[in-house]
């Protein structure tokens, strides 16, 4: 049968697109786990790090002929710049899309609309980057970055994935190890932040009790940027490793993995940190098992039917909500 | 009294056609116009996208048709044409309006489009009532012209024969002895992929089916390595026929990637990047641009090279610019010239059958190579 033949290859493969997921998926649980939202601008906060890599390497000059180290060195110059533009557009959208809304306490539906607006817009913009350039009269100057706005826009710099050790029938390449050791490292060090400092106690206390963690002296204002800051820098990353991997992303990159991302957030139990790397992990191992299973067409049916059987059995998700419990 | 509003209204609007009419007449060329055989400020109009997703394949072709509009009015400054943009992104439900719209003018006389097989069939029937002809320099679906719609033409092949040639392509040219065969689940991969599968029969080791949008194929690579296929065919656009490139290369596999008209385009090697993209084949039923075309093509885009569908938008324009020289004036006048044209265009012998489809089509092969597409080359005997 397909599946066992190619078993480790369609695990690995699965492991690596599932962290990527994992680490996206961070940024819904937390911003849930805080204000009970959910923040669906965050794809477009992914999809401006993917951007930010890439037009790093452009400035950086990467070519298709740079050598590895030079390589090495421009995606991380793009990865300390994609974390900072994602956790930059993440603090920007808390700024704009939903303090003002919070700060009238408005209901939380109206905050869903607002971050489907601000996804539309943040999307948009990069859409029509070409045009408004053009509108501002400045595509001559930066025409590389700008062109064809509607279309994918590739790396510069070309990654071939080397060979690192072979299980069973398939050579895991350093690609595969990368992506999936980085997310494993940022997803522990996020973790164990958000458990030993005080700014991560700030957190887990406002998410347990907004109003005792105000009288405890909280500044919940401060924590809920810290906490939009920490899913953009996350989501920065993110955008490297899929960057690395892909290789690919346009205006509305976005939005299918921000989907996926959520899913795995829901399927791990939202609001649990922990659970958003298991269901990352779950859902990307999934869906390569399915579609060698069924189809390739029918990968995401195969995922989301095992997203509502874990939801039957568990309705919390696999490790349950608990960003403020005392699990995490 | 209250018919009093309706008939100053009316007074106004006619008031305000007899201006807007001489404002359009009127300007430069102060002569009366009936004096030369020629028909002089007729219109025609553009549809396809021209922003949105798709707007890279509308500019193309309507760059193409602006370049022989240009060619035409500087030779006749005394009597220009008019061409009108009609931006549908492509989209059946924002053509459909459009398309009325354009109809109810009298002064458009033909139609260059519209681009998209999907458009075109949700719009061939009204211009069809209207009797306003349209030639599509694009829209590849064969079942277009069985609709029995008289304005219906087509200046390019359809999907049909372009399966077959990519094929025999396939078979004979690349001499593949395992091919594996993908599809993006689209109407115009599902039968583009079909096509080439029938054609291929024992050749085909396997074949898959991918998602427009998706952007990791994981299981498909480790299907296609496994099927030890040498050449792979996918029925699809640019957009995933990249990434499936890139990533089929990055898995290892070292076989030949074929593809069709949807992923002949510079976006295709963005995607991909170029050592993946070198050594794919591209199948397609428009005509490259020779160098002259391309340096008269430049000056009116602002520089951009000339893409799929630029020498068959031009050709479309040619085809009612030479009406116009004949001083054919009316909707009834251009469609009977179109249906009896037969003259030579940068693209091909240009004469159409009963049903609006080119006598003659011939399905060209392109390559990728250095990172760029190479001008395509027929493919003989298809």
């Amino acid at each position: 049968m397909f599946l066992f033949e190619h078993f480790f290859e369609l695990t690995l493969t699965g492991l690596a697109l599932g962290s990527v997921y994992g680490l996206v998926a961070l940024g819904y649980t937390m911003v849930y786990g805080v204000l009970q939202l959910i923040n669906f601008a965050h794809s477009e906060v992914f999809m401006y790090g993917t951007f930010a890599v890439v037009w790093t390497l452009y400035v950086l000059g990467g070519t298709p002929t740079t050598s590895t180290g030079g390589v090495i060195g421009m995606l991380l110059a793009s990865l300390v710049i994609a974390m900072v533009v994602s956790g930059g557009v993440a603090l920007l959208l808390e700024r704009v899309a939903y303090r003002p809304l919070i700060n009238r306490n408005a209901p939380k539906l109206v905050a869903l609309i607002s971050a489907i607006g601000a996804s539309f817009v943040l999307a948009e913009v990069i859409g029509l980057r070409g045009r408004i350039a053009g509108a501002l009269g400045l595509d001559d100057n930066i025409g590389r970055f700008v062109q064809r706005s509607r279309d994918a826009t590739g790396m510069p710099v070309e990654i071939v994935p080397q060979p690192v050790v072979r299980i069973v029938d398939y050579t895991v390449t350093n690609i595969d190890l990368l992506v999936i050791l980085s997310a494993l490292l940022m997803m522990v060090m996020v973790d164990q932040y958000i458990r030993r400092s005080r700014l991560g106690r700030g957190i887990r206390a406002v998410a347990q009790d907004p109003e005792s963690a105000a009288l405890m002296g909280v500044n919940s204002t401060r924590i809920v940027q810290l906490t939009f800051l920490l899913g953009g820098l996350m989501a920065g990353a993110a955008a490297t490793l899929y960057m690395i991997r892909i290789g690919v992303t346009r205006f509305d990159a976005g939005f299918i993995l921000g989907v996926k991302a959520f899913t795995a957030a829901v399927m791990g139990g939202i609001g649990n940190l922990r659970g958003a790397l298991v269901g990352g992990l779950v859902l990307g191992v999934a869906e390569n098992w399915g579609s060698a299973l069924i189809g390739t067409q029918w990968k995401d049916v195969v995922a989301f039917c095992l997203l509502v059987l874990i939801l039957l059995f568990r309705p919390t998700g696999l490790l349950g909500e608990s960003l403020g419990k005392a699990r995490v | 009294m209250t018919s009093k509003k309706p008939i100053w209204a009316a007074a106004l609007a006619a008031a305000g056609l007899v201006l807007s009419a001489c404002g359009t007449t009127g300007g430069e060329s102060a002569q009366p116009e009936a004096g030369a055989s020629k028909a002089c400020n007729l219109e025609f109009a553009f549809m396809g996208p021209l922003t949105g997703d798709y707007a890279n394949l509308g500019i193309n072709a309507v760059n193409g048709a602006k370049l022989a509009l240009d060619e035409y009015n500087k030779q006749n400054a005394d009597c220009q044409v008019v061409l009108r943009e009609f931006d549908s992104q492509g989209d059946p439900e924002k053509a459909t309006p459009l398309a009325s719209e354009l109809v109810n003018d009298q002064k458009i006389v033909g139609l260059v489009g519209p681009m998209f097989s999907g458009e075109t069939n949700a719009t061939g029937e009204i211009f069809n009532e209207a009797k306003l002809v349209t030639v599509t320099p694009s829209a590849t679906n064969p079942d277009l012209s069985k609709n029995g719609w008289d304005t219906f033409h087509r200046l390019l092949g359809t999907d049909e024969p372009q399966g077959a040639a990519a094929a025999k392509y396939i078979k004979e040219t690349l001499a593949a002895k395992k091919v594996f065969v993908v599809d993006d689940a689209s109407e115009y991969g599902k039968f583009l992929a079909g096509k080439v599968e029938k054609d291929l029969g024992d050749l085909v080791a396997g074949t898959d089916t991918i998602q427009q949008k998706q952007t990791d194929f994981g299981p498909t690579v480790t299907k296609v390595k496994a099927s030890g296929a040498d050449a792979l065919w996918f029925g699809g656009y640019y957009a995933e026929a990249g990434l499936l490139a890139k990533q089929l290369k990055a898995g290892g596999w070292k076989g030949t990637f074929v593809s069709g008209d949807g992923v002949l385009d510079p976006g295709f090697i963005e995607g991909a990047g170029a050592s993946a993209a070198n050594g794919s084949i591209l199948t397609c039923p428009c005509a490259p641009a020779d160098a002259s075309f391309t340096e008269k093509y430049k000056a009116i885009s602002g520089g951009s090279d000339p893409g799929t569908y630029s020498t068959e938008g031009f050709d479309t324009m040619n085809v009612f610019l030479q009406a116009v020289a004949e001083g054919k004036a009316t909707r009834a006048d251009m469609l009977d010239w179109v249906n009896n044209y037969d003259a030579e265009g940068v693209t091909k012998q240009i004469k159409f059958d009963q049903s609006g489809e080119l006598s003659q089509v011939t399905i060209y092969a392109y390559k990728v190579e250095g990172g760029k597409i190479m001008p395509g080359t027929p493919i003989s005997g298809a």
